[in-house]
């Protein structure tokens, strides 16, 4: 099975890549389109804001090639909110393949911002990517902006009211905190998204 | 809902993981992915690095290392350590830690908090700050503390700093309460509980922790967001899943 992981920039490229490592893949780090193309699955991953996320894609040219993929696509972090259809982060117009918004967290007395820490998970909906999710199961977020529940929405996590954790539409998917940093739990999902 | 982390904090020097009492007189504890691993396999929410000789010696960390635990553990870890540019953050963060904590060289330099926000954002950047009271009664940032032949004492009050490095940019902030470290009394609860009142990105207390009720406090009465701790753990007096069990009946949210 060919993985890639789209070489868009992100700090947690290195990461998410050793993840897979653990899980026995070997993923290509590519930015070239026929790759992306030939691959079984991509891995969207990203660090950083949604506006020179997007312009990365841009320069790369990526942006219709990864409008066209077919096969299953995980955006991870940043990855995820660049799937959606507009993030407020710098009034930024996404890849539009998940009909969502992206917002900010509403920073208050109590509810610091960013989110950065262990969040527990929430199914919304069965969905093979969440196989063998418990109750009690734990991530690991670091972010600013988060997708609002919707029809898209697969698990959500609660900070300040709950937000989609895990979101997909059609082969696209989502994962808001870092499963390459949430032990076996980010394992497990990594796992799931390998077997789509 | 987020939970409160538990951080082992594994001082760095040489290559290998070390810990002092009141920051001098280090002894070696063990080897870092080694350790690394017992942590995340006990429960460590997130691991930092200190590399401690850094910042006085003027050299930058090594990063082999920092590539071999991103390698093996797969829990988040911050690495902080004579990171003086955006380009040694850069090689930092590409070496795979999850974040960057600087700290006298953002003393020296704060605009370094606003270029590692902009090129990385707020939530790669941490600010380290090493503080103890005087005898007036203010908390005072301390400068250069790996080595203590070379630390300084600063004009600058700790409060101060931690407002300003948040609008620079910071994205946390980990407060080592000098007073208390090493000597395993419990965390300095009033420091942290004023901290706290001006601290509005995730706090981390650092120094003092000796028992389970030292870390149950600092989350209830200081409402920190993680809890920073080396030698109660290095030495196997506390037990991470046993401490988090602890935790969890006394109504801290924790993750099991």
């Amino acid at each position: 099975m060919a993985v890639v992981l789209v070489d868009a920039g992100g700090t947690n490229i290195g990461s998410v890549r050793y993840a897979l490592q653990r899980l026995g893949v070997d993923a290509e780090l590519t930015a070239d389109a026929e790759a992306i193309r030939a691959a079984d699955k991509v891995i969207l991953p990203g660090v950083g804001a949604a506006g020179p996320g997007m312009a990365r894609l841009r320069e790369l040219g990526l942006v219709d090639v990864v409008r066209g993929l077919a096969q299953p696509v995980l955006g991870v972090c940043l990855g995820m909110q660049l799937l959606c259809a507009h993030s407020e982060e710098g009034d930024t117009a996404c890849l539009g393949l998940i009909d969502a918004p992206v917002r900010r967290f509403q920073e208050s007395a109590t509810l610091r911002v960013p989110q950065m820490g262990w969040n527990r998970l929430a199914q919304a909906r069965p969905h093979p990517l969440l196989s063998g999710l418990g109750e009690d199961d734990w991530a690991y977020f670091v972010h600013s902006y988060a997708v609002p529940v919707g029809p898209w929405t697969l698990a959500t996590a609660d900070y300040g009211g709950p937000f989609s954790a895990v979101a997909a539409q059609g082969n696209f998917h989502g994962m808001q905190f870092h499963p390459e940093r949430s032990a076996a739990v980010g394992a497990k999902l990594l796992g799931n998204f390998l077997r789509l | 809902m987020l939970s409160r982390r538990i951080i082992p904090c594994l001082d760095v020097r040489e290559g290998k993981v070390v810990k002092g009492v009141r920051f001098r007189d280090h002894v070696v504890m063990g080897e870092i992915v080694d350790l690394a691993l017992r942590y995340r396999d006990e429960g460590a929410d997130e691991l930092v690095f200190y590399d401690i000789t850094a910042s006085p010696e003027g050299r930058s960390v090594d990063r082999a290392w920092m590539e071999r635990v991103a390698r093996a553990i797969d829990i988040p870890f911050c690495v902080a350590g004579g990171i003086r540019s955006v380009e040694e953050a850069r090689a930092v963060l590409h070496a795979g830690a999850d974040k960057v904590s600087v700290n006298s060289p953002a003393l020296e330099r704060p605009g370094l908090i606003d270029e590692l926000a902009a090129a990385f954002g707020v939530q790669c950047v941490v600010v380290g700050i090493d503080s103890l009271r005087d005898a007036d009664g203010e908390w005072r940032v301390r400068q250069y503390t790996g080595d203590p032949g070379k630390t300084q004492a600063l004009a600058r009050r700790t409060l101060d700093w931690i407002d300003e490095a948040q609008r620079r940019g910071a994205g946390e902030i980990v407060l080592n309460c000098m007073g208390s470290d090493g000597v395993r009394r419990g965390y300095d609860l009033e420091q942290l509980s004023v901290a706290r009142a001006v601290c509005h990105v995730p706090l981390v207390a650092s120094g003092g922790a000796g028992a389970p009720e030292h870390f149950r406090d600092a989350f209830v009465q200081a409402d920190v967001d993680g809890a920073l701790a080396a030698s109660v753990f290095h030495a196997g007096a506390i037990a991470i899943p046993a401490l988090k069990r602890y935790l969890r009946g006394q109504g801290v949210t924790v993750r099991l």
